[in-house]
């Protein structure tokens, strides 16, 4: 079972082929996931191991926690390709493109699957490597001083990771990633190397994570083409570094031996306040693709706010954001390219009255702002809530008041685009397309956004049912915390 | 198979192709060479074959074993680089008959008879310097390395020299180089043989006696040794002979020549002398080596021209190298001296599709001046996309024979508590990423080239060549298993990986 190395590597120029193979590969790997998810869920293990030096084995290891992010990447994937083939229509370079595109979303199934640092470093250093022509694909200046930048901070992130993995490695000998953690048991004497250790790779994993203050690349790279800034944000880089927070807290460390220690606390704390910090500096951007950048930072922030909470209900809120922000925020820069690629919109002044001219992609980015504010029933409130009670049943009430201001901070620089859209005029009359297009932008723009709005009131309104992220997780994290806990994991 | 003389065989098959070569008119030199390239690395790889299954060799010329007769031993080490210098041959030979074909468009017929002359001199001193190498590896006996060497390295000069301009000087420089280089190694190896009476390699260590003359041997040789292979501060040689060389020639020399010193340099360390005299000379090569990465990649980053910027970062990564001087002994087993020599083969890949991808642009930009290349990224996506390759390796990124090494070096750094190694290495990496990128954004960018004359037509083969040298690059990383499997044979180092280090 390895989906994740099936790299599709295309380099003909014919554009049929490429969009069939690339729309094959996308569903084929999703058919598997499905097949492995099933598996799973019946508490099935797949796990590949293949030797890469002696002593260090690349581990493919597919469990709960795994499998969610692989479906997320998976799903995302498929409506981003989608969505990537009509936005670059006409645009050279577009072999290239998706030769790493498709090597971006291998590295990122890669980095689900490991199971143990020496493979997750691995992928993580491949994923740095596969976005980096993404990022510059435009090739002007910008782009490349972005690239540039991009790879300072990501590089250096990663050589600090490998070094503390190495080190780790020193320390406690080779181990894999284990359920309830690896190191929880046996290395209570290595107390103070450990905490450092915990720190350290925090730290690295933060940068891609965009933790404030390492967060500077982020609103560089927004020079990227629209599809890569949404895969960006939703699944692949950001997501992998929060991702690998939340392996090295349940899966390295596991929880006990973490609130042991103490390092839970210091953790939510700075998710705190990267929460605070970016929704306010959200609120003073004028492009629109800067401000959805500034609102990814706070956002996944709360994944590691639940996760540094500690205690079953604040996992539940932390893990399940890894989801939902992934499928709201994919709307908001679906949504935004199309502005751009359309109408040649890229401020937030210039976006009054746009709804008339573009009804489904304003409502879909209502939809996706309205759940980033944790407006109920939608995907987002279901997180919030999730984090608020476990904030307040870990007993840190301070939480509380983060996630209620960074509500009204959200609320705040989202609200006015989604005003200023419906309610007011338009400066000057909409461009129409001199070409008789049936819907207001193309099909395979258009319809990307849809899917994952319904996907964002989906989640929220089925939170309940057996096969939303939200039973899933729980089910995880009922995992995570044996015994008389898993008791208040199942709300 | 083992009746075979397949190591004498992997000295002489490419001999004999030089042969063919010289006697054969000037029109045919590239194809007996290509054809030669192709006997020769069959049989060097059949030679590692047979180590890998059944173990290390021994052949004595002329049926005279040790101490008198010339007596060559095939281990896992060297048949390790035997294998490299094959694969990484064997590339650079296809490369180099588009290469120098290339030129075969020239209109007159004095230019044309020049650069007939030219490849067919390139032919016959490869060959020779392919010989040469393959000698090296497999010698047992310390004045036969001398002899050896010193083929290598007046082949080398003389490849140098080949481009003619500005490579003169340059190719005199590295004439003196390697001729006092090979003067020092010589004296040392006087000296032990006054000590212990015997030239042969696994016997000198048993006679030699700690004492003045014994460390006096070592640190002649290892500065010999050392200046040939360019560690800081003696490297100042390097760049520009490397990068005024033919592209196929800088690619041979960075990949190939420079690892003929460090192999006999390792052998020293570890069979030759014991560890009361070589451990303080290895901390100072340590401590060299750090300063080398350092300075190597720093000034790889503020070069204008691209060969020149590749053979700096040569220099950087020969510090990685010498770290295993002071790494080796300390480390548990030998896994200090598996990064190492691990290192040497992926540099060898990386490096020789570098100097490859980067001879391909300049024949196509026509210069080789980093600023002017702009947007011409699009038409040169294959060669730019190996030196990508290599460079991924220079910058120790999975997956590579640079990443596998570095984390080799790390490991066995972290475990000696060499916390400056660890930092050292960090550094070098991201240096490393630094000038790779640098050249890379040139393929991303879309600039206008006003005024620039257009891009000269290239044979597809040349990009090829280098891609190739580039995937094994990467395949290193990706089959790490092999090779040092390969390397424990014959215990190169005493104590194994597998004993040492993984619990």
């Amino acid at each position: 079972m390895i989906p994740g190395l099936a790299i599709f590597l295309l380099r003909e120029d014919q554009v049929i082929t490429r969009t069939t193979l690339n729309v094959l590969g996308a569903l084929t790997k999703l058919a598997l996931i499905a097949a492995m998810v099933l598996g799973v869920y019946r508490g099935q293990l797949y796990e590949t191991r293949f030797p890469l030096m002696p002593g260090f084995d690349l581990v493919l290891h597919a469990s709960a926690l795994p499998m969610l992010f692989v479906v997320l990447s998976a799903v995302l994937w498929l409506i981003t390709t989608i969505y990537a083939i009509g936005y670059l229509e006409r645009s050279p370079g577009r072999s290239r493109f998706f030769g790493f595109f498709s090597v971006c979303v291998s590295a990122t199934t890669g980095i689900a699957l490991s199971g143990n640092l020496f493979t997750f470093v691995l992928f993580y250093e491949l994923l740095t490597l596969a976005t980096y022509p993404l990022v510059v694909h435009r090739g002007t200046r910008e782009a490349l001083r972005a690239g540039k930048i991009y790879l300072a901070y990501t590089l250096t992130g990663g050589t600090v990771l490998m070094v503390a993995v190495v080190w780790m490695h020193a320390v406690v000998g080779p181990f894999d990633f284990m359920e309830g953690g690896a190191l929880a048991t046996h290395f209570e004497d290595h107390r103070q190397a450990l905490t450092i250790l915990f720190w350290v790779m925090v730290a690295s994993l933060g940068v891609k994570a965009a933790l404030v203050p390492l967060h500077g690349w982020l609103p560089v790279a927004m020079v990227a083409p629209a599809p890569v800034s949404a895969l960006l944000h939703a699944v692949a880089v950001v997501k992998a570094g929060a991702y690998g927070i939340v392996r090295l807290v349940y899966d390295v460390y596991g929880i006990t031996f973490v609130r042991d220690l103490g390092l839970g606390t210091g953790l939510a704390i700075w998710a705190s306040i990267t929460i605070i910090y970016a929704s306010l500096r959200a609120l003073s951007q004028d492009k629109l693709k800067r401000m959805l950048a500034y609102s990814t930072v706070s956002q996944v922030a709360y994944i590691i706010l639940g996760v540094g909470l500690g205690g079953p209900l604040a996992s539940v809120g932390g893990i399940v954001h890894l989801v939902h922000q992934g499928v709201m925020k994919i709307t908001l820069f679906f949504c935004a390219g199309n502005l751009a690629e359309t109408l040649g919109i890229h401020r937030i002044s210039q976006t009054r009255g746009v709804a008339r001219r573009m009804p489904w992609t304003m409502a879909a980015f209502t939809v996706g702002a309205l759940g980033m504010i944790g407006v109920p029933p939608l995907a987002g409130f279901i997180s919030k809530w999730s984090l608020g009670t476990g904030a307040a049943a870990s007993g840190s009430p301070w939480a509380l008041a983060v996630l209620a201001i960074s509500s009204a901070l959200n609320a705040a620089y989202f609200l006015p685009v989604v005003f200023r859209a419906y309610f007011q005029e338009p400066l000057r009359p909409w461009p129409r397309e001199s070409e008789a297009e049936r819907f207001e932008t193309h099909l395979s723009l258009l319809l990307p956004p849809v899917i994952t709005a319904l996907f964002v009131i989906a989640m929220g309104l089925a939170a309940s049912s057996t096969w939303s992220p939200l039973s899933w997780v729980e089910l995880l994290v009922a995992r995570i915390y044996p015994g008389p806990a898993s008791g208040a994991g199942g709300m | 198979m083992s009746s075979l003389p397949l190591i004498s065989a992997a000295i002489w098959v490419p001999l004999l192709g030089a042969l063919f070569v010289s006697l054969w008119p000037r029109r045919y030199a590239a194809l007996w060479g290509m054809g030669a390239a192709l006997v020769s690395a069959t049989s060097a790889l059949g030679l590692v074959v047979a180590v890998a299954v059944a173990g290390p060799r021994r052949e004595r010329l002329g049926g005279w074993g040790a101490p008198a007769g010339i007596e060559l031993w095939v281990d896992g080490l060297s048949a390790l680089m035997i294998a490299m210098t094959a694969v990484v041959g064997l590339v650079i030979s296809v490369y180099a008959v588009a290469y120098f074909r290339a030129a075969d468009g020239a209109a007159d017929s004095e230019r044309r008879e020049i650069d007939l002359r030219r490849e067919a001199y390139f032919w016959r001193i490869w060959l020779v310097v392919w010989a040469a190498i393959n000698a090296v590896f497999a010698s047992a006996d310390l004045f036969n390395l001398y002899v050896t060497l010193e083929v290598v390295g007046l082949g080398a000069v003389a490849l140098v020299a080949l481009a003619g301009g500005r490579a003169l000087p340059a190719a005199m420089r590295y004439l003196f180089v390697t001729l006092s280089g090979s003067l020092l190694y010589l004296l040392g190896v006087v000296l032990i043989y006054s000590e212990g009476g015997t030239l042969a390699l696994f016997q000198a260590g048993e006679m030699l006696v700690v004492g003045a003359l014994s460390q006096a041997a070592l640190v002649v040789m290892v500065v010999g040794l050392a200046l040939k292979t360019a560690l800081f501060p003696l490297h100042f040689w390097l760049p520009p002979a490397h990068a005024d060389a033919p592209a196929p020639v800088s690619a041979l020399l960075s990949a190939l020549v420079i690892k003929v010193t460090f192999y006999i340099l390792v052998r020293l360390w570890v069979v030759v002398f014991p560890p009361e005299v070589s451990q303080p000379v290895g901390e100072i090569l340590m401590i060299l080596g750090l300063v080398a990465v350092i300075w190597g990649s720093w000034r790889a980053l503020r070069q204008e021209r691209l060969k020149m910027l590749v053979a700096y970062s040569t220099v950087a990564q020969v510090g990685y190298l010498f770290l295993v001087f002071g790494l080796g002994p300390r480390a548990d087993g030998s896994a200090g001296w598996q990064a190492g020599a691990y290192f040497a083969i992926s540099h060898a890949c990386a490096k020789g599709a570098m100097f490859l991808a980067a001879g391909a642009i300049a024949r196509a930009v026509g210069h080789d001046q980093i600023e002017e290349m702009r947007g011409v990224g699009a038409q040169l996506a294959l060669p730019f996309f190996a030196f990508g390759l290599g460079g991924i390796s220079l910058m120790g990124l999975p997956p590579s024979g640079g990443y596998v090494s570095k984390w080799l070096f790390i490991t066995s750094a972290a475990a000696t508590g060499d916390v400056i190694v660890v930092v050292a290495v960090a550094l070098g990496g991201l240096l490393a990423a630094a000038y790779v990128f640098r050249v890379l954004a040139l393929a991303f960018e879309r600039a206008p080239r006003e005024g620039a004359p257009p891009l000269r037509p290239i044979p597809s083969t040349l990009g090829w060549a280098a891609l190739a040298l580039g995937a094994v690059a990467v395949a290193l990383g990706l089959a790490a298993g092999a090779p040092l499997a390969l390397l424990e044979v014959g215990l190169p180092f005493g104590q194994s990986l597998a004993e040492g280090v993984t619990p």
